[in-house]
């Protein structure tokens, strides 16, 4: 199991050195990768049917964090979604995407986005659940921005992952209040505790901090606004992450959380509104477009919404409703996404209000198409209707306000019959105009999984027994928790009663809609006098306020100016030291025990003294620097009295280097020196005097604290007996605390690079300044 | 500056340097010294030879990039880290040969440790310095 969910990355990683392979013919080779998990969940099937899968895989066990792999029936559905859908994502794309750049960047970020988002289904320990939630973001963001030339494709990958990731945060923190509640990191085990947690205190942000990061994850409103902007994705990126997959992440989590902490009013009302509000906006919003992709970001948001508010009212017939949803609208949404990308693909264009006829051009995308339309809308015998019925079914049987919530339901369906239609069919029927030209067919990779998807809609809508026990029920089963034995019976065919009349009144209001409105270009630019009060705007000025912050605050801060830096750090740290100082130190000092001072001692200080003295009176830079030099030398002649050989040799060493870079440095700054006036001299005086002032008062209040030999007596004692050393110091730097020594190097290191780095571009700007001047 | 006094002077003076940066490298363990100490000594040495012979003398001595030495000197310090690894001690674990080399002393991890913070300081260093020499005009290039 540990292995299945790391196949993608293996891969991804494989894709470095073999990328060259990636770009050409056998790139449709890598579409067995997620055939063969589909295969191998698959498999798992009958076993999950028994009791749920538990593998579990030691990672990190002094902070509780391991790779625990949960396969329920819930985790089962989203598996065999990703590796089914995604075998077909995989094969399509290898056409797809022919002949573009980068094209083994594109397959490692997609195999990626496969294995953390198997690994988020999966993950029973909530730590490594929201690493592989975080991972799924990232893989999102470069697969949004996979076109990097294109400015639109980049803002749009910088909008998901700012949404993604800032609800990603709220989420971690939800994530580890449960566990500070619960004990507990493991989601099994966190379901038992499931009473004490919603009785905590802490119950109330733990549900909204998860619910922030649900929603910004699954588009919900107001955070939906990134799922249209990211649809710059290239088409099969769109069918499977911001349709078939990621986006349900937020679906899935509100799912598994549902029996840990569902099933009380302010979980139950939120997600209702928040989802009712959701489905009924993006409706509204996937009527007025004109774009396929564009109607279809609008439809998914709605579809989103759906789910959520199924999650919410919160009984057995919802959640089946939910989860077969789930399952219809990732086939029929994913159908749909894919034909698209085929239009795309042929004629360059994605224009409702130009692609007619093109059925005689592409009859197995036509066919493909129509069927997911019809599923989209809910029109028997597709697997859509289910769905539908099914959803009428659960609004009509809500505890409270049921008559608005089916009313809510039957508009979003009217609009989601209109909007498949509008994708599914309009292509198709008709006349080609002249204006549209076919460049090419799709080929066998466009259409071979484009039409194995379409048809799964109607093969599941004529026997949904096929999936009603092996998949739907365990799934519901899961959301259910342990307390309740879920059964489920799917049928086509529910006989005469309100649900039929309910979805026979959806479909003759959406046909009747779709045989006299069309979307045209003036009504979506109209749209856009409303943007200016849209999340997306507010999202939008939120980010400017963030760069002209960072602008202004840059510009007074890091000015460029090595003295004004210094001078701030200064300041700074005088306020922080003089403020906890003069508030809570005794200042009092007891210097009786003091030893007298020698006479070694004194001679040194005045040597400093009138270095220092040199130094601020010194009349060229490299006088100041030689005395400064002196400082230094004295300070290590310091040590050495007070007996630390190792310190005052490396003072030596580093003084000597320090004077020749100063030197070094000398030939580079201008050769007449300006001197700062008098007045700048003073406030530079006042602020060193203060400075060096409260390093003597921290000193002498250390001293007068009494001290803790423990640590250090242990060093003496070990230091020869376990890292068979005499020099402690030395020891404690190699072996001790050796991997701090490691961590040092590897920054200084770091830092000489940068210094490299730094030179040498100016060393070739200078070179090709050069020719110019002569 | 190129003083004969200096380039006498740095003549014998780079040996015996180098020597005695390695000499407190290798006491480091037992007495004053160790691994940083003995980089800084072995830098100051071939920043002295670079000021008497110039550059193009200093980079020949070096034989490779100064650049070249800090991921060798990283390579030691880590390897010497994961070596308890494959003894199945955790990362980091001093481990030392029972008997005494002659001359080095005690053979161990923690020397290997500190062999590559010595290679690392004098990477370092010089890189630093030598590209802060090469981009300023300077009477010793």
């Amino acid at each position: 199991m540990l292995l299945a969910v790391l196949f993608g990355f293996i891969v991804a990683i494989l894709l470095l050195p073999l990328g060259k392979i990636s770009k050409g013919k056998p790139s449709v080779l890598l579409s067995l990768l997620p055939l063969s998990l589909f295969v191998y969940f698959l498999s798992y099937i009958p076993a999950v049917q028994e009791k749920a899968q538990i593998f579990q895989y030691r990672w990190i066990p002094s902070l509780d964090i391991h790779f625990s792999f949960h396969l329920d029936g819930l985790a089962l559905l989203f598996c065999l979604l990703i590796t089914g859908i995604g075998t077909l994502v995989f094969f399509y794309s290898s056409e797809y995407l022919k002949r573009q750049n980068h094209l083994d960047r594109f397959w490692g970020y997609l195999s990626f986005f496969m294995a953390s988002m198997l690994g988020l289904v999966l993950s029973d320990n909530i730590i490594t659940l929201f690493v592989f939630w975080e991972l799924t973001s990232i893989s999102s963001f470069f697969l949004i921005g996979y076109q990097n030339g294109n400015p639109k494709a980049r803002t749009a990958a910088m909008t998901a992952l700012s949404i993604t990731g800032l609800g990603g945060l709220f989420l971690l923190v939800g994530l580890l209040l449960i566990g500070s509640v619960g004990q507990s990191y493991s989601i099994i085990e966190l379901t038992q505790q499931s009473d004490l947690l919603k009785t905590d205190a802490a119950y109330i942000y733990i549900i909204i901090l998860i619910f922030i990061g649900a929603f910004t994850k699954s588009a919900q409103f107001p955070f939906h606004f990134w799922l249209p902007e990211a649809m710059q994705a290239p088409t099969p990126v769109s069918t499977y992450l911001h349709s078939a997959t990621m986006v349900k992440a937020g679906i899935y989590l509100l799912a598994r959380f549902t029996p840990m902490l569902g099933d009380t009013m302010e979980w139950t009302y939120t997600l209702t509104i928040v989802g009712g509000i959701t489905m009924v906006y993006a409706g509204i919003q996937s009527l007025l477009r004109t774009d396929l992709k564009s109607i279809l970001a609008y439809t998914t948001i709605a579809a989103l919404g759906i789910i959520v508010f199924l999650l919410g009212i919160g009984h057995e017939d919802a959640w089946v409703a939910a989860v077969v949803f789930i399952l219809a609208h990732a086939l029929y949404k994913a159908t749909l996404f894919l034909m698209t990308g085929a239009i795309d693909y042929s004629t360059g264009t994605r224009d409702t209000t130009k692609i007619r006829g093109l059925a005689p051009y592409m009859w197995p995308i036509a066919v493909a198409g129509i069927l997911a339309a019809l599923s989209h809308g809910g029109i028997p015998p597709t697997f859509g209707f289910v769905g539908k019925d099914l959803i009428y079914e659960a609004t009509l049987h809500a505890d409270h306000f049921s008559k608005w919530l089916t009313a809510a339901a039957i508009f979003t369906n009217v609009c989601l019959v209109f909007a498949g239609l509008m994708v599914g069919l309009t292509p198709f029927i008709g006349k080609k105009p002249e204006s549209l030209t076919v460049l090419k067919r799709p080929g066998v990779r466009l259409w071979l999984p484009t039409i194995l998807l379409g048809l799964s809609c109607l093969i599941l809508g004529l026997f949904p027994n096929w999936v009603d026990h092996s998949i739907i029920q365990g799934a519901v089963q899961s959301i259910l928790g342990t307390n309740a034995q879920a059964e489920v019976h799917l049928h086509l065919w529910h006989g005469f009663n309100t649900v039929l009349a309910l979805s026979g009144l959806t479909l003759a209001i959406g046909i009747g809609l779709y045989s006299f409105y069309r979307p045209t270009h003036s009504v979506e630019n109209s749209l856009k006098l409303w943007e200016k009060i849209s999340p997306h705007s507010a999202y939008h000025s939120c980010l400017s306020l963030g760069h002209w912050i960072a602008t202004k605050y840059t510009a007074l801060l890091q000015n460029g100016y090595l003295r004004y830096y210094l001078l701030s750090i200064l300041l700074f740290l005088i306020g922080l030291f003089g403020f906890e100082f003069f508030s809570s130190v005794n200042l009092d000092f007891d210097t009786s025990d003091f030893s007298s001072i020698s006479f070694y001692e004194a001679t040194i200080a005045l040597i400093m003294l009138g270095s220092i003295l040199t130094v601020v009176h010194a009349n060229s830079r490299l006088v100041a620097v030689v005395a400064l030099g002196v400082v230094g030398y004295s300070l290590s002649l310091f040590f050495m009295d007070f007996g630390a050989p190792d310190l005052a040799m490396t003072q030596f060493a580093i003084d000597t280097l320090t004077v020749v870079l100063f030197v070094l440095v000398l030939y580079r700054l201008p050769k007449y020196l300006q001197y700062s006036n008098t007045s700048a001299r003073i406030r530079d005086g006042v602020i060193s005097l203060c400075f060096g002032g409260l390093i003597t008062l921290l000193a002498l209040a250390i001293i007068q604290e009494p001290i803790n030999t423990e640590t250090s007596q242990f060093y003496v004692d070990n230091a020869y007996l376990l890292a068979k050393g005499k020099n402690i110091v030395n020891v404690i730097l190699v072996d001790y605390r050796g991997v701090d020594t490691l961590g040092e190097i590897t920054v200084i290191t770091i830092a000489a690079i940068g210094v490299y780095g730094l030179l040498h571009l100016t060393i070739r700007n200078k070179k090709k300044e050069l020719p110019k001047q002569q | 500056m190129k003083s004969l006094i200096l380039r006498t002077a740095s003549h014998y003076l780079l040996p015996l340097l180098l020597l005695f940066s390695m000499f407190i490298l290798f006491r480091g363990h037992y007495l004053p010294g160790g691994g940083f100490l003995g980089g800084l000594v072995a830098a100051i040495a071939l920043v002295l030879h670079y000021f008497a012979y110039g550059m193009n003398n200093a980079r020949r001595l070096l034989v490779y990039h100064p650049g070249t030495l800090l991921p060798f000197g990283l390579s030691l310090s880590f390897l010497a880290g994961i070596i308890p690894l494959f003894a199945g001690y955790p990362f980091m674990t001093g481990l030392w040969y029972p008997d005494p080399a002659p001359v080095i002393g005690m053979l161990g991890t923690a020397l290997l440790f500190d062999l590559g913070v010595y290679f690392v300081v004098i990477g370092v260093t010089l890189l630093i310095i030598f590209t802060l020499a090469e981009t300023s005009e300077n009477p010793w290039n």
